[in-house]
């Protein structure tokens, strides 16, 4: 395949993923949303009012961003997992297989499309969060390249879980027990000035505190840890998970007997 | 590396052993001429999915050479996929997308651009009729209809090789035999056909060239003629006036009834058929037609892997 071949063949997998979410809007799009605006509500104005500041700034304003990093890692993981998983389950993965298509593009691709609906989301939960908070952009490079890196990171993570997964149970299994107590404990409600001892010291081992509090900075300009080490360690795990999932599919590992 | 050699396909030793131990194939040699339509034939579980398998690289061999036009798939697989279209056994599309959506993006899969592809589909989808149902999601298609958009799939990115695994298992006679007249029809312009299928019948009727695989073997590898030749036997079906409800046996003819008015020999190819006849008469039966059992070349498969082709052995590793 020549240059201008691999470039449509990028383009045809990212058209076809984002065409797949959004011909099913109310299951990709929608749940999000109303998940977030009740996330608003109540964390933010009923309870969030009677919580007071936190790390010196008013509950709500200290949520918000933990909440769109939250609906950024979900809708990412889940777009790439579900629809990479769907394919195989379909054998639809086979059109591609059997295809000239270099297996980098078609990791390139399946990325892209998640990263565009976790992106998508993403954006229209910082709109809703408008209007439940008040928000000064603290720095637009750190917020933008935050909330890419982690994007990448976690689609490929939904391609790696899609690549071992043989039923259905196994594409639920890691965003159940894995992801969603890593985001609750990655100090989206909390600041870890909270903790003390073992706690701070287990807390500082998830991953997803790093990229929540560096998108906090990027937002409010307040954070509990170093930018400079958020970004190398997103950085670096997306490195490692890019040349995992590129290993695998070069192996044909569950795709090619 | 773009060499063309005479071959379209060309198979050195090829042997397939999956992760269970089991071996698929025992080191096969095959060759298939440009422009021919070749029979690929054997029992279930006997290699055949697997060499395709193989072919359209979702198959990892264990050792032997495949070259697809001259081209070894160990040095630019990439390349060699350019010229293969295949047709699976089982439907693999996305039962959500519409087939136009799914012919137009297979061929993005080649670098084919858009509007291209949106020409291409369309032609297909006439070709093969399913225009009237382009734009409907394509669960909704009828069986033959979901096996003719894979065909259409298949030929999108215009292949030199078209592979079909089964592609009218099925299928009705009717559309059977439409589809039949549309691949010979790709095969005349120049697209080589490799078919594998249970209806020897269809074999018979398509394919110039066949080999016969078993237990990972190919056991015959010859011209369709020559491999009818070497029949010694031909059974006919003798249609009588009235009914009757047994048959007395005669030596040399080995009569069995099919129903009351329908009889079955088989006959020695140097054996006359008047005594038969004769007998008959005698016997006071009046044979108003008489036909050739149409599966010829199903006796001689049945001799040579030694089994009955209506067995249903799915092995799981195929």
């Amino acid at each position: 395949m020549n240059n201008q071949q691999k470039w449509v063949a990028f383009e045809t997998i990212v058209r076809r993923e984002i065409r797949r979410f959004m011909r099913i809007w109310p299951q990709t799009l929608v749940p999000p949303v109303i998940t977030m605006a009740l996330y608003f509500v109540i964390f933010g104005k009923l309870v969030g009012s009677r919580i007071g500041e936190m790390s010196s700034l008013p509950y709500i304003q200290f949520v918000a961003p933990g909440l769109i990093m939250m609906s950024v890692i979900t809708n990412s993981y889940s777009n790439v997992v579900s629809s990479f998983f769907g394919s195989k389950f379909q054998s639809n993965i086979e059109e591609l297989l059997v295809s000239p298509t270099p297996n980098w593009i078609i990791l390139v691709g399946y990325i892209v499309g998640g990263m565009a609906r976790g992106l998508g989301v993403g954006l229209i939960v910082t709109l809703l969060s408008i209007y439940f908070a008040d928000f000064s952009l603290y720095s637009l490079p750190v917020t933008i390249g935050i909330v890419l890196m982690t994007s990448l990171m976690f689609s490929l993570a939904g391609l790696i879980n899609a690549i071992f997964a043989t039923s259905f149970d196994d594409i639920s299994i890691i965003p159940t027990f894995v992801l969603t107590p890593l985001i609750y404990l990655g100090g989206v409600f909390y600041s870890i000035e909270l903790l003390t001892g073992f706690w701070k010291s287990l807390t500082l081992l998830n991953p997803i505190l790093y990229m929540v509090n560096a998108f906090r900075y990027g937002m409010v300009g307040i954070t509990d840890i170093n930018i400079v080490g958020s970004f190398a360690m997103v950085g670096l795990f997306s490195a490692l998970l890019f040349f995992l999932a590129l290993w695998l599919l070069e192996k044909g590992s569950r795709l090619r007997s | 590396m773009k060499t063309f050699e005479n071959n379209a396909l060309q198979i050195k030793g090829l042997a397939k052993t999956y992760d269970n131990s089991f071996q698929a194939l025992k080191g096969i040699d095959l060759e298939v001429s440009q422009g021919d339509f070749f029979a690929l034939l054997g029992p279930n579980g006997a290699g055949k999915s697997t060499t395709i398998g193989v072919i359209c690289s979702l198959v990892r061999k264990t050792s032997g050479s495949l070259k697809i036009f001259g081209i070894d798939i160990d040095q630019d697989f990439s390349a060699a996929k350019q010229y293969v279209g295949v047709v699976p056994q089982e439907f693999n599309f996305n039962q959500f997308e519409k087939p136009i959506d799914i012919l137009v993006t297979q061929a993005g899969y080649y670098g084919i651009p858009a509007p291209v592809a949106t020409e291409r589909a369309y032609k297909y989808l006439k070709l093969l009729g399913l225009w009237e149902k382009h734009d409907v999601p394509s669960r909704s298609l009828s069986g033959g209809m979901k096996r003719r958009l894979m065909i259409a799939r298949a030929l999108i990115h215009e292949p030199k090789l078209l592979v079909l695994d089964e592609p009218t298992a099925g299928v009705d006679i009717e559309l059977r035999r439409s589809m039949w007249g549309f691949l010979e029809d790709i095969n005349r312009q120049g697209t080589t056909i490799i078919l594998t299928t249970h209806y020897l019948e269809e074999a018979e009727r398509l394919c110039r060239n066949v080999a016969i695989i078993d237990k990972g073997k190919i056991v015959q590898n010859t011209s369709v003629k020559n491999l009818i030749k070497q029949l010694n036997k031909e059974t006919f079906i003798l249609d009588i006036k009235g009914e009757i409800n047994d048959i007395d046996a005669i030596d040399g003819y080995p009569l069995t009834m099919v129903d009351n008015s329908t009889l079955e020999v088989a006959i020695d190819k140097d054996k006359s058929l008047n005594q038969l006849f004769n007998h008959l008469t005698n016997e006071g039966i009046e044979i108003i037609s008489m036909r050739n059992k149409a599966n010829r070349l199903e006796e001689l498969f049945i001799d040579m892997v030694g089994k009955n082709l209506t067995a249903d052995e799915v092995s799981e590793d195929e």
